[in-house]
């Protein structure tokens, strides 16, 4: 847990990604979809931020911008005081080696032609880390710590069930000794059993490694149990952040407290209210104006319907941003 | 998860894993019958154009006129032609020319359609160009291009091979770019750009490899068909020039003499069917053998 | 007793492979009582997906599969139906949902015609007729303004509103068992919330039973009376859903129900681990099918395989030693 005066290592301002669409049948040229809209965020030192949303949220083009595998419309990234998203590709290359990302499906992720260990290494080799042969003891070693064993190397990605196939992804993000991990939804394709093997392992490597890490998840659970701190996402927007316990104890955005009370909790006898949201999330094609959530907010005002909510800081480090708070 | 500490040695490991992927490589081959009377066809085939020159006694272009036209008999197996050269001999040196083209345009159109197909898909500035061109060449038959080429270049070998590669090259790197972009796609490309991995890195150790399976079916078939082609162009005079031996104009100076001469049209006839029967099987084979997720069945 | 509405007694089903003949369901047993939410829950490769399929004989019996065992439907053993027997059970008398509601629905054609047409197979209406009741269906599965989305694609809905059109679909003969094969499992929780509840509703307005098939155990406590809990091929629990939630008693459920992040509590604890992997179809141990990932197993379970038996009312449990478990986890708290 990263106490009040934790330092920050990188911090986010107004991060945004558009995407233009060309439109088959609209006569406007071009159209965008706001996938990320105006975010920021800090991560400090030695924490997990955990990044919740529904699909098309824009939790996962936030990760990807980030180490700029799409590249963002506008916004800095801080990362030891220097804006990464103006740095030359070559000079990017230094970020890279600090910033690794853990992939969702663990079936894609890894070369199918290309012997797991080899995959791994070539990050040392991208990063010229050690020599032919400390490369190769080195990737041995993290295949060890990520829970495989060392004649794993030779083998090839189809030889992996879908929870080892997760390790070896571990174990290449880890293997250049990064210190910020985004985490892509990491454990969402897995069984209970192996997903809880897998959280275990990550929280063990986040204390080995003393790693940052941000946690892309859609599962709150998953995401109580591994975050420090949460962001809550909505067509593109950061809506509330706040301490894991303080957000889960007490959300006050509309759109957490639905979200958090359409989570089906494996227990019987507490039956709690449930907040269903009426309707679709909105095509992010055609946002609604002022409050992106004004369509299915319970609560909505006039006000919601035109004015773009600021964010508010509540409550020490828990900021939301809704009409009924500002 | 058992974690089991086991002491190996890395080396060892990779050695028996190897023994052990090679041989069941090898068992999967095995067990595909039609695989293996392909591979047994063509690799007959080469030595025969290989060796075949060694084993005969005749001379391909020495005319015997008064044995002329001899049916297949003892002294001359596959009997001669209307110059009274040996028929089977003719077809060995003939061999020698169709295979040597087949394969020598295979592997070139292979190597820039690769070329062509990888570039498109990776920059994709220049996939419409590329593209564009591709299909402009796609769009003559490939014969009447390959003799619209011919009449260009001159009848020579090595201008058959040319043309022949102009015809490919444009099919295979369709099938390498189409494959590409699938690839390109994937998220372990995504996973090397992240780690900050070079554009040739990722095109040639990552993207490449990937579509290595596709070209290798493809290029047997281009083979195949281009020993058709390359038989079709001197069939017309348009490819290997008189009197260099080659299937297509053997079966031309057999056309005149039908009625009387079966075996002049029948035996490079036959040649030619095996080769390109041989050549399919072996495609349809690979297709199967070289995918590594279907390697564990 | 009244009769039940499904009844499954030792149902196996094989799968014809490239290396023999290899059995995904093995000797499950189960009924379905007219009217109840039943949840069968396990993880992948548990068979909970082939033993629905396998209700509605949906594998082909010539090359893929073969069944044994009965599936009495009212009494009536499916497995003995003939072909165009099976077909008029299908979607008339028991339907189906699947997981990913765009691939079953044919992109080509609009959901009112897909839907009338499946009105007008089992049903003689015309045309006009099947047409009103399309509306009246997508209208009673919370679907706005039907009347414009009879004539509109499935590419033009989003998942939440496909799902509703596959359960417009499914309700379209009013039948008396649903089987839904993980329903919810491709939509976001805020939609996932909103077709429980739907299905909630039409359990409870038209009285159809529902079977339920999923991987998560919050959506079990959520909509269902009763659950069977199934590991490799088989029914390793069976309880109401109270009993099975408070005492569990199978070590695979109790270990399943800690390994799950909660969403109150303490969070500095570490999730319980179920060790190791499910072993292959191809290699199932010969004891309790358990045993190897079973942190209470000894010689007894690797050598015989146990039998699953009544613990107390329909509290039933597949394992040798539940109640020294029981008794050994309760010293341990006390």
């Amino acid at each position: 847990m990263p106490n009040q005066q934790a330092e920050s290592i990188l911090q986010v301002q107004g991060l945004k990604k558009y995407f233009s669409v060309k439109g088959f049948r609209s006569k406007s040229k071009n159209q965008q979809v706001k996938a990320v809209d105006d975010v920021s965020f800090t991560l400090y030192k030695g924490e997990t931020l955990g990044l919740v949303g529904e699909s098309g949220c824009g939790k996962s083009t936030t990760g990807r911008a980030l180490l700029r595998l799409i590249e963002p419309s506008g916004g800095t990234v801080l990362y030891n005081n220097e804006d990464i998203l103006k740095k030359s590709p070559r000079e990017f290359r230094k970020v890279q080696k600090d910033m690794q990302m853990v992939f969702q499906d663990p079936f894609s992720s890894l070369n199918p032609r290309i012997r797991i260990g080899e995959s791994i290494k070539e990050s040392l080799t991208i990063h010229s880390i050690g020599n032919r042969n400390e490369r190769e003891e080195i990737v041995m070693d993290i295949l060890g710590k990520v829970g495989l064993r060392s004649d794993h190397y030779f083998r090839f990605p189809h030889e992996f069930s879908g929870g080892q196939r997760q390790r070896i992804g571990l174990a290449r993000a880890l293997v250049a000794d990064p210190s910020i991990l985004i985490l892509d939804e990491p454990a969402s394709g897995l069984d209970v059993s192996i997903q809880s093997q897998i959280l275990n392992l990550l929280q063990e490597l986040q204390d080995d490694f003393k790693l940052t890490s941000l946690f892309i998840s859609h599962d709150m659970s998953v995401v109580r149990h591994i975050s420090d701190r949460v962001g809550v996402m909505y067509l593109g927007k950061l809506m509330e952040e706040a301490d894991t316990d303080t957000l889960f104890s007490n959300p006050v955005h509309p759109y957490t407290k639905a979200l958090l009370s359409a989570v089906p909790i494996a227990k019987v006898g507490k039956k709690r209210e449930r907040i269903v949201l009426k309707g679709e999330i909105p095509s992010p094609l055609n946002p609604p104006s002022g409050c992106i959530f004004h369509t299915r907010c319970p609560f909505a005002m006039d006000v919601c319907k035109q004015v773009v909510p600021e964010k508010v800081e509540i409550q020490d480090r828990h900021t939301v941003a809704c009409h009924l708070y500002s | 998860m058992n974690v089991v500490e086991v002491n190996v040695n890395p080396k060892r490991v990779k050695h028996d894993l190897k023994k052990q992927e090679r041989s069941l490589l090898l068992r999967r081959f095995l067990s595909n019958k039609l695989m293996v009377t392909g591979s047994i066809i063509i690799v007959l085939l080469l030595l025969l154009a290989i060796l075949g020159p060694k084993l005969t006694p005749f001379d391909p272009y020495e005319m015997v006129v008064k044995e002329r036209l001899e049916a297949p008999s003892s002294h001359h197996l596959l009997g001669t032609d209307n110059f009274g050269r040996d028929l089977l001999t003719r077809i060995i040196y003939g061999a020698k020319v169709s295979m040597w083209v087949g394969f020598a345009s295979a592997l070139l159109s292979s190597i820039i359609g690769l070329a062509i197909g990888l570039t498109a898909s990776y920059y994709r500035y220049l996939d419409n160009i590329l593209m564009r061109i591709c299909d402009g060449l796609l769009a003559f038959p490939a014969i009447l291009f390959a003799i619209a080429l011919m009449a260009v270049l001159g009848a020579k070998t090595e201008n058959v091979i040319i043309a022949l590669t102009i015809v490919f090259s444009p099919e295979v790197a369709r099938i390498v770019r189409s494959r590409a972009l699938v690839v390109r796609e994937e998220t372990y490309i995504e996973a090397i750009r992240s780690q900050g991995a070079s554009a040739a890195r990722i095109i040639w150790k990552h993207i490449a490899p990937n579509t290595i399976s596709p070209l290798l079916v493809k290029a047997t078939f281009v083979f195949s068909e281009a020993v058709i082609v390359e038989a079709t162009l001197s069939f017309l005079g348009a490819g290997v020039p008189a009197p260099d031996p080659s299937w297509g104009n053997i079966l031309s100076d057999g056309k005149d003499v039908i009625y009387t001469a079966w075996w002049m049209t029948v035996f490079p006839g036959l040649f030619i069917i095996l080769s390109v029967l041989g050549l399919n099987l072996l495609g349809d084979g690979l297709r199967d053998l070289i995918d590594p997720q279907s390697s564990t069945k | 007793m009244e009769q039940p509405l499904l009844e499954i007694n030792n149902l196996k089903t094989h799968f014809k492979t490239e290396r023999g003949r290899v059995t995904a369901v093995d000797g499950i047993s189960f009924s379905v009582e007219k009217g109840e939410i039943l949840g069968v829950v396990g993880e992948s490769g548990c068979g909970k997906s082939v033993t629905a399929q396998s209700i509605l004989r949906l594998f082909d019996e010539k090359y893929t599969a073969s069944y044994e065992g009965e599936i009495k439907l009212q009494g009536e053993n499916l497995l003995q139906l003939s072909k165009a027997e099976m077909e008029k059970i299908r979607g008339n008398e028991v339907s189906m949902i699947f997981q990913d509601p765009l691939s079953s629905l044919n992109p080509v054609f609009t959901i009112g015609y897909q839907l009338m047409e499946t009105i007008r197979i089992h049903q003689n209406r015309t045309k006009k007729q099947a047409r009103q009741m399309a509306i009246d269906l997508l209208r009673m599965t919370g679907i706005p303004s039907p009347e414009k989305r009879v004539s509109e694609y499935p590419h033009q809905l989003s998942g939440g509103m496909r799902q509703r059109v596959m359960i417009a679909m499914a309700l379209a003969c009013k039948p008396k068992l649903l089987i839904a094969d993980e329903p919810t499992t491709a939509l976001d929780v805020t939609i996932q919330a909103q077709i429980l509840d739907l299905m909630l509703e039409l359990n409870e307005e038209l009285g159809m039973a529902v079977v339920f098939i999923t991987h998560d155990l919050g959506v079990v406590a959520e909509v269902c009376t009763r659950v069977v809990v199934m590991y490799l091929g088989q029914v390793v629990e069976e309880a109401n859903v109270e009993e099975l939630f408070t005492t569990p008693l199978h070590p695979y459920t109790k270990g399943l129900m800690k390994a799950i992040p909660q969403m109150d509590g303490d969070r500095s604890q570490k999730l319980n681990v179920i060790g190791g992997t499910v072993p292959a179809l191809n290699a199932i141990p010969s004891g309790c099918r358990f045993a190897s990932r079973c942190e209470f197993a000894n010689d007894l379970c690797k050598e015989k395989a146990p039998d699953l038996q009544v613990h107390e009312g329909n509290h039933k449990v597949r394992c040798w030693h539940y109640a020294e478990i029981s008794n050994k986890e309760a010293a341990r708290h006390a």
